[in-house]
């Protein structure tokens, strides 16, 4: 509870301001009946006109400062409960900045968009529905409570019994009835990833024709889904009508007790027509609450998921001494000592075994290695969006660990396999690589990586509004605008991640090439399946399974490596065989 | 005198805030037509409809004859002290609010499996409508709206299907006997009630007015906040790699403060009107106390009658009060309903034509003719293109990117159907042939690797749901995915998750390599099969493909010339038109564009 104290901080006047108003107003309307009663016993009963006229005026006068009280309330919490909201989204937002790229697999990025908006919602309406009932409800029980005692106690040891067996009656249905409701949750859940992966698949369900399989699977968990909400709602929807028969029975008792007290002369009728008023006003005081505490259990579930973003413990910070030194990285020398590294620390087997090797200011060094032998984790280690397990990354002989990551990330750039564009224009995501940076130079990087002639080919050429993950256009051109941004600000150390596999072979060269002049001082880390990448390179990294299994130029893995000696036979004897 | 609490059995769920962020959306635009279609969901179940109608007229007549017997119970047994004649009146009151609890809660188990019942076929409805659908629809359309509309939406219309229309339909009912109720006792004091009955609906108006117009700008505020949010959370890596946490915290802070704004106002108006309906309705009851008792004094309207009256006129808010805030949560669900049958609406791919043949034993000729194609009219993307693969030749498609390779081979199941030309298959127009057995009669590898939630055997299988566990792992062996899927912790039994994100993404292509291959179609295609896989895996699955590829007319794109280069024919594309077609050497002969392309891979 207390992580929340925060966000409440700019509401303490509306939060205070809120439940005062809502007594103002349970004020106003537990007299009413008083009220009213006073106008048939002394003003009818005597003939007073003016007395009726002026009870009739403090009655209206007091619905009208109710009102203004409930307005007042109505204001003040939806400020409380909507402030708080944005306040607890925009914490949760930057705890999510915070996190390493770990953390966040490990909540689930789809999950982590639920919270941020589904959660924080339902957190909301809670807030501002117990900023009113939470007090109402029970304080108009309270006075019931008390007028109905004071009317006669006998008659209200009826309400001594009905409370708790309604109590009892609502804590079994409840019990019964919210565990099935975490299981909708999870069903509903089901449900959306058959459909999110529907959408994803849809290509591979047409030309499967695989649309029948499809419903089946979504009928199976569609109907897992009615069958939960059925017995969810069928539990929680027996409340209302059995506390409406308790009430009644109660009603009934309080006839037939009052009744008899009626007969016996102890009794007056207008007391048992006040009486029943009160004890419907306690029955129904008290669904409000058995209401409100149902929507608080129910929160409970979303305030944990929130909560477990707030408390993620964020595994890769800047260390104090990191901040103090602020250094940078200026020459791109790039170590790896002994390195070991496993993505989750109770996994069984290192993905890098025991890495050493190291680049100087201005290669070009190529990683190569088959499929799965974790080239991708090797390079993401180098701009520490994950930490290694064992050992050391050095850039210009500091541990990664040494450098604030914005500097670090300043200098290394990675562009990624799986590349990245967000909605807006294109020059909008070019400037991600530098946000200052002028026309000039956007025009400059995306010639150098052969992406300016197809920008302007497009009508409104670097205006041109990309769509979410760049849908609208092909692979091969996204690819070059994600190089474009990566070298938009010349970073020290360029690392590209198979960037170029969907680039046809003519225009990778050109990129190569204007490598050369503009970036010639980078130090430049490739990762690649095309030979043609490698033979330029100054040192190659052979990747087996984890392992380095080989390290040295072209001509010397020729020379030493079988496997490599492979992997370019694979590739050059064909050409050999056709030129 | 009555019991108050006539409409208190209807006091349920939905009278207060929501179980789930309920928001109130846009005012449909047709809300008659979308009540109708609804209303035909519902009737499906017709005789459980009338069952509950009756439960609920038993249940509702229960409360209102409980209320009623009060009085006479007062009047004729209790002030003349007639003790049997109490017992029997009790006895009947009790039997009375237990026939109707008992009611009430049949009424409400009932219409709670309508209700899911009814949304459930929505949902599968929608479902099946969208399996229907053009790629078209998937490519403009975005993904997690389409969702929301399967959870949000349906939420909203399964919510006020739970709750809502009972209410309604009680409140009107309870409402029409307390009116006649009133009536009967003072008409005179009826019509002072009714005075203040048209300040509530101006207000209630007012308010719904003003809320549903910022509901729907907290509607789009929180679109874009939950959009930004999904961008920058899916791009985290890329976010932290420019170190642009400050910069898109700032912008975050800004849609969100925006929807703060938003969500407070929407937020202060549809809170706003229940309690001020309900203070309007003291107001009443103040009036017709003073008017009722100014009555009593110079009319003589008799005391018990003035009682009752009163509580009447206290009961006559909550109906109104409720049918008001119903009415915010019908709109929602008229919004959510609508959006629902937009897609239902939605044209679904051309229907095969009534002469149209199913493909048996295809040979695999396909052919080409002039056709032009262009995603949107206007834009033409491949123009006049022609060529023909004869059966089981392997046909490679080369060119820069954005040439049109990926776009004709979507040409080929139908995915989009051609603007001019023609397509066939052993002679057969594809417009001509039944869709199902066209797109069986292929397998394609695409470009994108995307992988279900499902064991490594399942996924494969999809291919082929037939195809036994041994013919599956014969088509991984095939495949080259064989030896990773065994270093697998559990197998082929391994459960893929998030898209498979646990494997590489050259694994995830061996795997659909090898689901294309388990199912044996004719006509295989892929496209960029082998991108991301390594030249050295990838020669030791050359001879797996070459066996695929046996007898099966194929058709591969590929920017790795090694795939490439033992096709029967290339055809090299360039702004949407073939420049160059021949066999390997016939076109490195030429010294064009294919020997530009090829040769760039090794200087």
């Amino acid at each position: 509870m207390k992580e929340y104290f925060p966000f409440f901080r700019n509401y303490r006047k509306a939060l205070i301001l809120a439940p005062t108003l809502v007594i103002i107003d349970v004020f106003c309307e537990i007299v009413q009946p008083k009220l009213m009663s006073k106008i048939v016993d002394l003003g009818v009963s005597q003939k007073n006109m003016s007395y009726v006229l002026h009870t009739g005026g403090i009655m209206v006068a007091l619905s009208l400062l109710a009102i203004a009280a409930n307005v007042g309330n109505i204001y003040y919490s939806s400020h409380a409960s909507v402030g708080f909201a944005a306040e607890l989204r925009k914490g949760m937002f930057n705890k999510i900045q915070k996190l390493s790229v770990s953390n966040i697999e490990s909540l689930s990025s789809a999950s982590l968009v639920t919270r941020l908006t589904n959660d924080v919602n339902i957190l909301q309406e809670v807030i501002m529905m117990s900023l009113r009932l939470m007090i109402r409800a029970p304080l108009m029980l309270l006075f019931a409570v008390v007028i109905a005692i004071n009317i006669n106690a006998g008659l209200a040891s009826i309400i001594a019994i009905a409370i708790p067996v309604l109590a009892v009656i609502i804590y079994y249905i409840l019990r019964r009835g919210l565990p099935f409701f975490e299981k909708v949750q999870r069903k509903l859940d089901k449900v959306n990833a058959t459909i999110q992966e529907n959408l994803v698949n849809v290509r591979v369900v047409k030309s499967f024709v695989r649309e029948d399989f499809e419903k089946k699977k979504f009928g199976f968990s569609n109907n897992e889904l009615r069958e939960i909400s059925v017995k969810a709602s069928g539990t929680v929807v027996l409340i209302l009508p059995v506390m409406q028969l308790v009430m009644n029975i109660s009603i009934v008792a309080i006839v037939w007790f009052g009744g008899n007290k009626i007969i016996s002369g102890t009794f007056q009728v207008g007391q048992l027509m006040s009486f029943i008023t009160y004890i419907t006003q306690i029955l129904m005081s008290l669904m409000m609450l058995s209401m409100t505490l149902m929507t608080l259990a129910r929160a409970a579930a979303s305030s944990e998921r929130i909560l477990e973003v707030l408390n993620a413990k964020v595994d890769i910070f800047d260390s104090p001494s990191a901040i103090e030194k602020n250094l940078t990285v200026k020459l791109g020398k790039v170590e790896f000592e002994n390195v070991f590294f496993k993505y989750h620390s109770d996994g069984s087997e290192y993905v890098l075994k025991n890495i050493s090797f190291t680049i100087l200011p201005g290669e070009t060094v190529a990683l190569i290695g088959a499929t799965g032998s974790a080239k991708t984790t090797l390079v993401q280690l180098i701009p520490r969006l994950y930490e290694v397990s064992k050992g050391r990354v050095l850039i210009d002989g500091t541990d990664v660990r040494d450098y604030t990551m914005q500097n670090l990330r300043k200098n290394v750039k990675l562009v990624l396999q799986q590349n990245e564009l967000f909605s807006g224009t294109i020059k909008q995501n070019l400037k991600w690589g530098n946000p200052e940076a002028s026309e000039e130079e956007i025009v400059t990087a995306a010639k150098d990586s052969q992406a300016h002639d197809f920008i302007e080919s497009f009508p409104k050429q670097y205006e041109t509004v990309l769509g979410q993950s760049g849908v609208n256009i092909s692979g091969g051109q996204k690819q070059r605008l994600c190089i474009a941004r990566a070298i938009l600000r010349k970073p020290s150390i360029l690392i590209l991640d198979d960037s170029t596999s969907a680039v046809d072979t003519t225009t990778e060269a050109k990129i190569r090439e204007s490598f050369n002049g503009h970036l010639k001082d980078t130090t430049k880390i490739i990762i690649a399946q095309r030979i043609s990448s490698i033979l330029s390179a100054d040192k190659i990294i052979l990747l087996d399974n984890g392992e380095i299994i080989g390290t040295g130029t072209h001509t010397e893995l020729m020379i030493n490596n079988p496997v490599y000696q492979e992997i370019y036979n694979s590739q050059l004897l064909q050409k050999e065989n056709e030129l | 005198m009555t019991n108050p609490t006539t409409s208190s059995g209807k006091l349920t769920l939905s009278g207060l805030p929501g179980r789930r962020a309920r928001i109130a959306v846009e005012k449909p635009k047709n809300s008659k037509q979308v009540i109708f279609r609804l209303w035909k969901y519902l009737i499906r179940e017709k005789s459980l409809l009338f069952f509950i109608v009756i439960l609920l007229l038993i249940n509702t007549g229960a409360t209102l004859a409980g209320s009623y017997l009060l009085r006479p119970i007062i009047n004729n047994y209790i002030l003349p002290h007639n003790t049997p004649g109490l017992i029997r009146m009790i006895l009947l009151l009790l039997s009375i609010y237990i026939v109707g609890s008992l009611a009430a809660i049949w009424q409400n188990r009932m219409m709670i499996s309508v209700a899911q019942k009814t949304v459930s076929i929505i949902r599968s409805d929608l479902f099946s409508k969208l399996q229907t659908l053009p790629l078209k629809f998937f490519d403009s359309n975005n993904h997690g709206d389409l969702m929301s509309r399967f959870t949000n939406d349906v939420d909203n219309v399964s919510d006020s299907l739970n709750t809502c229309i009972l209410q309604l339909f009680t409140s009107t009912i309870t409402l029409t006997g307390i009116f006649t109720l009133m009536v009967y006792i003072s008409p005179m004091l009826t019509v002072v009630t009714l005075f203040i009955v048209p300040f509530m609906l101006l207000v209630a108006s007012r308010i719904i007015k003003k809320s549903k117009s910022f509901f729907t700008s907290q509607q789009v505020s929180l679109g874009i906040v939950n959009g930004y949010a999904e961008e920058m959370i899916r791009g985290q890596k890329v976010v932290k790699l420019f170190c642009y946490e400050e910069i898109v915290s700032a912008d975050f802070e800004k849609i969100n403060y925006e929807l703060r704004n938003k969500a407070t106002k929407a937020q202060y108006y549809s809170g706003v009107m229940m309690p001020v309906i309900q203070n309007l309705n003291t107001i009443n009851f103040a009036l017709t106390a003073t008017v009722g008792g100014l009555l009593a004094i110079f009319r003589g309207l008799d005391l018990g009658g003035l009682a009752a009256f009163l509580q009447y006129s206290k009961q006559f808010g909550r109906p109104v009060n409720e049918i008001s805030s119903q009415y915010n949560t019908l709109q929602s669900a008229l919004a959510g309903a609508e959006r629902i049958f937009q897609i239902m609406d939605e044209i679904p791919e051309i229907p095969d034509i009534p002469a149209a043949v199913s493909l048996t034993d295809v040979k695999g000729d396909v052919s080409f003719n002039s056709v032009t194609f262009g995603y949107d009219a206007g834009k033409v993307i491949l123009n006049n293109i022609s060529f023909g693969a004869k059966a089981g030749q392997k046909i490679a498609l080369v060119g820069s990117t954005g040439a049109g390779k990926t776009t004709i081979i979507n040409l080929l199941p139908r995915f989009y159907d051609i603007q001019s030309g023609q397509i066939t298959i052993d002679g057969l127009e594809i417009q001509k042939i039944q869709r199902i057995s066209l797109r069986r009669s292929m397998a394609m590898v695409l470009q994108d690797t995307h992988l279900f939630t499902a064991s490594v055997m399942e996924n494969i299988r999809y291919g082929r749901l037939e195809a036994t566990d041994n013919e599956v792992i014969d088509a991984s062996t095939l495949a080259g995915a064989h030896s990773f899927i065994q270093r697998l912790p559990k197998g082929y039994q391994t459960i893929l998750r998030n898209d498979g994100d646990n494997l590489s993404q050259g694994q995830r292509q061996l795997l659909n390599i090898a689901r294309a291959t388990v199912a044996k179609p004719p006509i295989l295609i892929l496209d960029e099969a082998t991108s991301s896989i390594d030249t050295r895996t990838e020669q030791i699955i050359q001879k797996g493909m070459d066996q695929l590829m046996q007898g099966r007319t194929s058709f591969v794109i590929a920017h790795r010339l090694s795939t490439v280069r033992n096709a029967d024919e290339i055809l090299v594309l360039e702004n949407g038109e073939i420049v160059e077609r021949g066999s390997h050497e016939v076109l490195l002969k030429q010294k064009g564009h294919y020997y530009q392309l090829y040769a760039g891979q090794f200087d």
